[in-house]
């Protein structure tokens, strides 16, 4: 695949994506810190180079229901907000998790709660990861570190959400979406002729076929009995995931007697930490979970039988911290350290608190 | 090689696209760059800020809080950064508006009048690219043939002819730098 | 003994289901207007040969539901949404006919915003609108359109503007956008009302065929059960009530207003 070097923000970089991976539609509302993806969508104007919908919505609640028809019709189809949008979505949300729609939701995350701030924040962890809105559900969750891991993980959410029929989400932040870094972008991937979309979306209500019944997609099933079988139906979708879809990246853990567990911006100040942390002879490594739904519990409850502690690094009071106390048991010390309402830890800091919450414990 | 920038002044004086140029040039020479602006609602007329790296290795994080560089344009942006830059690194400033300047003993300081210049020169739209020049005087991180390789980038295409005088901006930066005070 | 075999012959033929409503039994109660509605709208889909790509958004409320009786491919809606999704689907297929089919708590009270937004943009959906003054699934709440005096579970001492405000005449509103090309009000009480009805269905699918942007169509009807009355007295109380409030006939025919 022929690669052209750009200097993107992230936000653009998930713009440029959606053009080049073949997305059918975005659909979304202004919200600092992302709303460079929409503006980068209508100067491109994608409409006369692959024929993608691009629409400025009325609300977040709005665009995340145009979501929900796009992906019930066969769609890729995509919307991105920050945090209070990202609220408004959540009825859309499990709707499209109960109606098992596959789309992309992009939160670039920022600081609350209510209108909080408009600066970076990881804050939003538990309601992307434990479903977010009512019901039992879960997306399948990304957390992009580069603007690189940006643009690449729009494709992969295609394949995941058509795969498992599931929302995806990119859990992004302020820092990621604005940053300007390199970035490598591949060829156009063709948008799906109706012919595939029939063959690759079968379920989907893109007009009656004489083949086959009415296609109806609904998450309403007034039979209880039925309505169990399809929340057991989607744990066991769930589970699949678990097994098969884990990501995450290890820095420096061969070694090392600490480690770091961290995601998106975190993860980066963390891999700072590391370098400082080395060069005073510290044997810190760092465990990047890149899919924060399914978590890297396995390789955690591992990781905690051959380390002495773990220290999460979050922009948060302490969210991700506990998924890994539930992978480490009291196999080590398990401790976490965040700022939040915007405030960015430096590596500084995040190495003194390695030292002071686990190693000097 | 890593320097750890960062550019500070009033919203409009070209502070973000000066690193975004200098974050072009750098990755037209094929090394790491990141550019990482402040945002929001106190970048309408407040200030503005951006942190650029330029690296010859992959880069760690993109935010940072001690730099080898400060770049500095406006008196707040001065008490705001002035104890950020690491011991032995520079701060380069403009004196334009500056009624308290620098003090620390432990770095290196200079001075571009860079707005005096352009006003003079009556080329108060590459204000910027001035200051640019004297930091490329001071810390050549960037050679001049991929400044206008990253300007060629950077710009949109209708701005194409006015690179010659960015250019020519940036070598009267060259030319302009004085030294306050070294270590 | 005359017997059904001898009675089923074609040449007695006087009425067809058309085959774009399921044989689904539909849930609706006796002397509702949901049946005669949701058959025009069938017919016209049957007349017109476009089955294939017409693609329905049921709503939340008395015709939730309507999914398992239009036989062609449907999705069930959030509460007031119909019209945001609506929009991306008629968008993402620009030679579908995208419908909605919404009552007077889902369009005019929560999707109020989704409603007014996709009329303004003059998307190029169809949009069918029952009125009956009432939330009827969730047992005879008051509606949006609830007339001044009646009295609902909500408001058990008859609607009182001065605690529940004004009924919200949204169809008027809607006409006065510009991005609507059509918009009438009508009702299915009478036979004579049915045949109307059934071609104001027909004007706002050849609008859509044609690609002129919004048409929409309301259904003044009855809520037999919600207004605790038999079917025959709900429907005077309709035309005495309902009428006065609602007018029936066409507000903008051809993107122009008509002038009363």
């Amino acid at each position: 695949m022929a690669k052209e070097l750009k200097l993107m923000k992230g936000n653009e970089a998930i713009a440029e994506a959606a053009i080049r991976s073949g997305c059918d539609g975005y659909f979304g509302y202004p919200i600092t810190p992302q709303s460079e993806v929409m503006e980068y969508l209508m100067l491109e104007k994608p409409w006369e180079k692959t024929g993608m919908v691009v629409l400025q919505a009325e609300s977040e609640t709005s665009s995340i229901n145009m979501v929900y028809g796009g992906a019930g019709a066969g769609k890729k189809v995509m919307t991105s907000s920050s945090s209070p949008g990202i609220s408004l979505m959540q009825e859309g949300l499990t709707y499209l998790a109960g109606a098992e729609l596959p789309c992309l939701v992009v939160n670039v995350v920022r600081g609350g709660p209510g209108l909080g701030t408009i600066q970076p924040s990881q804050a939003d962890y538990f309601q992307a990861t434990k479903g977010g809105g009512h019901g039992d559900y879960q997306l399948y969750v990304l957390a992009p570190a580069s603007v690189q891991e940006m643009y690449d993980f729009v494709f992969d959410a295609w394949d995941i959400a058509f795969k498992y029929r599931n929302p995806v989400m990119i859990l992004s932040d302020g820092a990621i979406g604005q940053v300007m870094e390199k970035l490598y972008v591949g060829d156009y991937v063709p948008r799906w002729t109706n012919e595939q979309i029939h063959k690759n979306a079968p379920w989907a209500t893109f007009g009656k076929l004489v083949s086959r019944d009415h296609n109806i997609i609904t998450s309403l099933e007034l039979d209880s009995a039925k309505q169990e079988l399809h929340n057991q139906k989607l744990q066991a979708k769930y589970r699949e995931m678990e097994k098969n879809e884990v990501r995450f990246e290890e820095i420096n853990c061969e070694d090392a007697e600490y480690i770091f567990v961290a995601y998106g911006s975190s993860a980066r100040i963390a891999q700072k930490a590391i370098q400082l942390g080395r060069e005073k002879g510290l044997k810190v490594g760092l465990l990047r979970p890149i899919t924060l739904f399914p978590f890297p519990t396995v390789r955690l409850a591992e990781l905690s039988k051959k380390v002495k502690g773990m220290l999460s690094v979050e922009m948060s009071a302490g969210q991700m911290v506990m998924d890994i106390r539930l992978a480490a048991g009291n196999n080590c010390r398990v401790e976490h350290y965040g700022r939040f309402g915007g405030m960015i830890p430096t590596p500084h800091e995040v190495l003194e608190a390695m030292e002071s919450k686990i190693i000097n414990a | 090689m890593t320097e750890e920038i960062i550019i500070a002044g009033f919203g409009g004086q070209g502070v973000l696209s000066m690193g975004k140029i200098l974050a072009y040039s750098g990755a037209m020479q094929d090394k790491e760059v990141s550019w990482m602006p402040s945002y929001g609602p106190e970048m309408r007329g407040g200030t503005a800020n951006v942190s650029v790296i330029i690296s010859d290795e992959r880069i760690s994080s993109p935010i940072i809080s001690q730099f080898d560089t400060a770049i500095i344009l406006n008196q707040q942006s001065l008490d705001k950064f002035e104890h950020s830059v690491k011991p032995g690194g520079v701060l380069l400033y403009d004196p334009n508006g500056i009624t308290k300047p620098p003090t620390r003993k432990d770095i290196n300081i200079y001075k571009v009048a860079a707005t005096e210049k352009s006003a003079e020169l009556g080329m108060a739209k590459v204000f910027n690219m001035i200051v640019l020049g004297a930091f490329l005087k001071v810390k050549p991180v960037v050679t001049e043939e991929f400044i206008e390789k990253g300007l060629f980038k950077s710009l949109p295409e209708r701005h194409h002819k006015l690179i010659p005088e960015n250019l020519k901006a940036v070598q009267t930066g060259k030319e302009l730098v004085e030294t306050v005070h070294t270590i | 003994m005359v017997f059904n075999q001898d009675i089923i012959k074609p040449e007695n033929l006087v009425y067809k289901k058309t085959n774009v409503l399921t044989d689904a039994v539909m849930h609706y109660c006796p002397g509702c207007g949901h049946g005669r509605i949701h058959r025009i709208i069938a017919e016209v889909i049957e007349e017109m040969g476009i089955q294939d790509r017409a693609i329905c958004i049921a709503p939340v409320g008395c015709s939730v539901l309507a999914y398992n009786y239009f036989d062609v491919d449907s999705q069930g809606a959030a509460h007031g949404r119909a019209p945001a999704i609506a929009t991306a689907i008629q968008r993402l297929y620009p030679e579908h006919h995208v419908f909605t089919y919404q009552g007077d708590g889902d369009l005019a009270a929560i999707g109020t915003a989704e409603t007014i937004h996709a009329c303004n943009r003059g998307e190029n959906i169809v949009i069918f609108f029952v009125n009956n003054g009432i939330y009827g699934m969730t047992g005879g709440q008051m509606a949006p359109t609830t007339l001044v005096g009646m009295k609902t579970a909500t408001s058990p001492y008859g609607r009182d503007i001065h605690l529940h405000g004004y009924p919200l005449q949204i169809t008027e509103l809607l006409a006065e956008l510009p991005g609507t090309y059509y918009v009438t009000r009508q009702s299915v009480h009478t036979p004579a009302a049915v045949r109307k009805a059934k071609k104001a269905v027909q004007m706002a699918f050849e609008n859509q065929k044609n690609k002129k942007g919004t048409s929409f169509v309301e259904f003044v009807s009855n809520c037999n059960s919600g207004w605790k009355m038999s079917a025959p007295a709900a429907n005077k109380w309709m035309e005495e009530n309902m009428f006065a409030k609602y007018p029936i006939g066409d507000m903008k025919v051809n993107g122009e207003k008509v002038s009363k």
